[in-house]
């Protein structure tokens, strides 16, 4: 049976259909989920798509954290849970804390949409292990808050924890520190990344099939070797 | 029963958080002809209503309130005071 991986839906996603098309593409069983509901449905991996939830009022991802499903998804990503925060999905991680730092307004004040190149860095987290280490793709990247922000304290443990899973390679799209497009917890179970690897995922829509991968990376991570 | 109280929380970005939305303030002020501000750094102001008096409990739930969902610590400070009202 293939892993059934849920896409939470806040008011205000956008990217909750592609992030749920790109599931079933990498060979999993999409599974809605809704904010509103604590309920997980038993999924055994979990989307934040992108968006702008509740309008990004006071601060990108802060009321979307206090979702009832929120509460649930940050117990079970403490508990090993594979979560992947996509853009605004990133920005709900750094509120809720399961990762550190936080993204800001972008440097130089524009929203920035664009394919974008990255260098994979790490590939021992769930979502990234189906590609190879220094690997570069190209999959747009599109936000107005994405320059992620840390003290130099917690920038030195992420590299040298190698916690770093993508960087911007060429220009920087939003001033982000130390040119970092994602990151991961500890444990390699929770990344948040910038750039959206849901709208790489067939060549029709997409600058390439390169974001196939965090779906595969999962769906390979959660399927034990036959 | 007493007038109701209000608390003020500001929020600002840490002084070493680049704040971009000030520096583009700064930037067009020079044009309109305010040429004696050297620089600008944008915040939030939130007034808060107390159902009843500004006791230290009361209070404390404001902080609280300020640093949980208000203020995002990792990168903002913020500030609560009771306002006097006229």
């Amino acid at each position: 049976m293939s892993p059934r991986i849920g896409v939470i839906t806040f008011p205000g996603s956008l990217d909750d259909r592609d992030a749920l098309r790109a599931v079933k593409l990498a060979g999993g069983e999409p599974v809605s989920l809704w904010h509103a509901d604590a309920d997980l449905k038993n999924v055994d991996a979990v989307i934040l798509p992108g968006g702008f939830s509740y309008g990004d009022y006071l601060r990108a991802g802060a009321i979307a954290r206090f979702a009832p499903a929120m509460g649930s998804i940050v117990d079970a990503a403490r508990g090993g849970l594979p979560v992947l925060g996509i853009c605004n999905g990133f920005q709900v991680l750094c509120e809720s804390h399961l990762l550190p730092g936080a993204l800001r307004r972008n440097g130089h004040l524009h929203f920035r949409c664009r394919d974008q190149k990255l260098r994979i860095e790490s590939t021992s987290t769930r979502w990234t292990q189906a590609y190879q280490p220094g690997e570069e793709i190209v999959i747009p990247v599109k936000n107005g808050e994405g320059a992620y922000v840390a003290d130099e304290k917690t920038l030195d443990a992420l590299a040298a924890e190698g916690r770093i899973v993508a960087r911007y390679v060429g220009a920087n799209p939003n001033g982000s520190s130390r040119d970092i497009a994602g990151i991961s917890n500890e444990a390699g179970n929770v990344v948040g990344l910038m750039p959206h690897p849901e709208h790489a995922t067939e060549a029709l829509t997409g600058p390439s099939t390169d974001g196939l991968g965090f779906f595969t990376s999962v769906i390979r991570a959660l399927v034990p070797a036959a | 029963m007493p007038a109701p109280t209000r608390v003020v929380v500001d929020v600002m970005l840490k002084p070493e958080i680049l704040d971009p939305q000030g520096q583009a303030i700064a930037n067009a002020l020079p044009t309109l002809g305010f040429s004696s501000i050297a620089s600008v750094r944008q915040g939030k102001r939130f007034e808060v209503e107390l159902a009843g008096e500004a006791t230290e409990e009361a209070l404390d739930e404001v902080r609280r309130a300020a640093a949980t969902l208000l203020a995002n610590p990792v990168i903002e400070d913020y500030d609560v005071r009771v306002q006097v009202l006229p």
